[in-house]
């Protein structure tokens, strides 16, 4: 009687066991994932910040006058001034496109309506 | 156990065989047994107590246990913890309104030395003093060999100069990380911004700290790790501040001055969009201050906001308003201004020696720029009034400016404000104040009269003011400005569509030794635009500027700084949203009406 208690609780012991083992493995090894991703992340955020000192710095206006001056022939950049601003109602509306032309019949109907 | 009887019966029969009182033997074991019940409880309390003694001193012992590895260890970050909010020890960044950086922080690492682990001292002196051109092979080589243990070679390097040291490959030589604060835009907004250095320095990090403006102002802020290192938004615009300090630096030149301030603010919030001083610095390579000399003339020096100069004419509106806001004139009342005006021995003289007198209008005092209209104005308000007023206004306290420099600009108030002082300011002399002081003040002016105290950071939403004008004064005031740019001494300002209104000063700069030069000004012009719907104020003040395109040099404010306002005006106002508008008419009263 005693030995079917005990056999089973023996072969529970060594499976709790492995269990604790592996359990104990795999969360070492969680946490060294953690700290190598933790110093990927620092990593990313110290480049970042200089990417965006780097972009700061690019764009620094002193710079874009320099090169909007260099390049004015293709550019043609000018500061923003007060005639510029504008309405809607100054924007044309956009033209008709021009009627498709298969026919000579078409043509000659087409260029009548054009022709008052 | 075996029980005792209480009374046994053999003692028992033999005590009354004696004669004896069978009951003393009774009692006898009854204080017996309780002295055997007693010894029993004590040890069995001794027991309990050693015990709870034993219990409290490890409870104790533990918490100290864990008290002295807390206090002994290296910190460390939780290791199992997520990456949410990371441990911000770096100093936060400064930005514009928009976002735009404008001081932030840069990883470079320090280089320091440790002689007792270098393989070949002399090589290494040799080879770093190749690669850095501020250090001494000699030199090197004495520290390398006298014995210390440790020495600091630079602050700061630049990778590659980091990479060639490494490739000296020599043990002795380490480096820290060290965070360094870079202004990308460089001499942008430098007065505003200040600068940063290092203050207290260990081999694993050094503290950042602000040394001027706005980073020293802030430090505290800017430090706090409760912040988690937000960045803290200031009200300059970028592009604003650079259109300003473009067209700032070239009137400058053109108008042979040599320094320069402007500010630009926005009236409603108070906020400060744009702040030149001229000549500037680059914070990132901070100049030394002068030794000797003026300081006033160190690039460093904030003209805008640490000087304090006699503004001259640009006071004269403030008069004004304060006599029509007391019900003392209105803008058509008819003063005394005939020049000159004698007061006691003093003697009240006009721009060039002329008379606009013997009458004018309130209005015209502001327009022709009247010394002696404004002088009657004054004293009819008197100096108690005069000085609340000015008080209401902030001339007579420091800015409330976020910068380290603001709190030292104290106005130069007269030691008694005698009528002659009451003369004197009405015209602006006599008061020495900072440009700041004045844009506030005429912020007020365009504001409908409510006095919003200015400030270098951005404000969401209105801001609180004190009222120190009624609505309908300021009105007026403004529209007397508006007329001094159609009509009177600054018509070089108007500006198509913005309708600018201000008041043009040109101020005698005083000698050291007393009196005033002849032929050295400061000439400003303040000004609100549009004047239709007042938005911004404009402040330009240029130092000893003289234009020499016409036959005889100029040096009027007229001639000097509001043209270069009125570019200022020109190019920032688009870029600012505002949209070009045509001045309403003014409403015609009598109706044309005919059968």
């Amino acid at each position: 009687m005693r030995a079917i208690l005990y056999a089973p609780s023996f072969v529970a012991v060594m499976g709790l066991g492995f269990w604790a083992y592996r359990e104990n493995y795999a969360t070492q090894e969680s946490l060294r994932r953690i700290e190598a991703l933790q110093d990927e992340i620092a990593g990313l955020r110290a480049s970042l910040s200089v990417q965006r000192a780097e972009w700061a710095y690019l764009n620094r206006p002193d710079r874009l006058r320099e090169l909007a001056t260099l390049n004015f022939d293709r550019l043609g950049l000018l500061p923003l001034e007060p005639g510029q601003f504008g309405d809607a109602d100054q924007v044309a509306y956009p033209l008709p496109p021009d009627l498709p032309i298969s026919q000579p019949v078409d043509l000659s109907g087409a260029l009548e309506e054009q022709i008052p | 156990m075996t029980r005792t009887p209480l009374r046994p019966l053999a003692r028992i029969l033999s005590a009354r065989a004696r004669g004896e009182n069978p009951d003393t033997i009774e009692r006898e074991n009854i204080r017996l047994r309780q002295e055997v019940q007693r010894d029993r409880d004590r040890t069995r309390a001794q027991g309990r107590l050693l015990i709870l003694c034993a219990a409290f001193v490890v409870a104790f012992g533990m918490i100290g246990a864990r008290m002295g590895v807390l206090a002994a260890s290296v910190p460390q970050e939780p290791r199992a913890a997520t990456s949410g909010t990371p441990i911000n020890a770096g100093r936060a960044d400064l930005t514009d309104r928009n976002g735009r950086l404008l001081a932030t922080n840069l990883l470079t690492h320090s280089l320091y030395a440790n002689p007792r682990l270098m393989v070949d001292p002399a090589r290494a002196a040799r080879e770093l003093a190749a690669i850095l051109p501020d250090q001494d092979a000699a030199a090197l080589v004495k520290r390398f060999t006298d014995g210390r243990s440790f020495l600091w070679i630079k602050r700061k390097l630049s990778p590659e100069q980091m990479q060639a040291v490494h490739d000296i490959g020599d043990p002795g030589l380490l480096f820290g990380p060290r965070e360094m604060r870079i202004y990308p835009n460089g001499r942008l907004a430098a007065h505003v911004l200040g600068g940063a250095s290092f203050g207290a320095e260990g081999v694993h990090s050094a503290e950042v700290i602000g040394t001027a403006g706005v980073e020293k102002a802030l430090d505290a802020v800017l430090r706090d790790p409760a912040n988690e290192g937000r960045p803290v938004a200031l009200s300059l615009d970028l592009t604003v501040q650079a259109a300003v300090q473009e067209v700032l630096e070239t009137g400058m030149r053109m108008m042979n001055a040599k320094g320069a301030a402007a500010i630009l603010m926005d009236v409603r919030t108070g906020e400060v969009i744009a702040l030149v001083s001229l000549p500037d610095f680059d914070p990132n390579d901070r100049p030394q201050p002068l030794v000797e000399g003026d300081p006033g003339d160190s690039p460093l020096f904030n003209r805008a906001v640490q000087g304090v100069y006699e503004l001259g004419s640009t006071f004269k509106i403030l008069v004004a308003a304060q006599a029509v806001d007391l019900g003392l004139v209105n803008p058509e009342s008819m003063v005394d201004a005939n020049a000159p005006m004698v007061w006691g021995k003093f003697k009240i003289k006009e721009f060039e020696g002329k008379n606009y007198g013997p009458l004018l209008s309130v209005t015209d005092v502001i327009v022709k720029s009247s010394n002696v209209g404004s002088a009657h104005l004054g004293l009819m308000i008197g100096s108690l009034r005069q000085q609340a007023f000015l008080k209401s206004l902030g001339f007579m306290d420091p800015t409330p400016l976020e910068l380290v420099e603001a709190p030292g600009a104290r106005p130069l108030l007269p030691a008694r404000w005698t009528d002659i002082s009451t003369i004197t300011i009405s015209y602006g002399h006599g008061l020495s104040a900072s440009p700041m002081h004045l844009a506030a003040a005429y912020a007020a002016i365009a504001n409908g009269g409510v006095y919003v105290a200015p400030t270098l950071l951005r404000r969401d939403g209105p801001a609180e003011g004190i009222r120190v004008m009624s609505e309908e004064t300021a009105a007026a005031a403004v529209s007397m400005l508006r007329q001094v740019v159609t009509r009177g001494t600054a018509s070089l300002g108007e500006v198509e569509g913005y309708a600018v209104g201000g008041k043009t000063g040109t101020a005698d700069k005083p000698r050291r030794g007393g009196g005033y030069y002849k032929d050295k000004v400061i000439n400003t012009f303040a000004s609100i635009f549009p004047a239709t719907d007042p938005r911004y104020a404009l402040l330009v003040t240029l130092d000893e500027p003289v234009e020499t395109s016409g036959t005889v040099p100029r040096r009027t404010a007229g001639w000097t700084s509001v043209p270069v306002a009125a570019e200022i005006v020109r190019r920032t106002a688009p870029l600012l949203g505002l949209r070009p508008e045509i001045e309403p008419a003014p409403s015609d009263p009598v109706t044309l009406a005919r059968n």
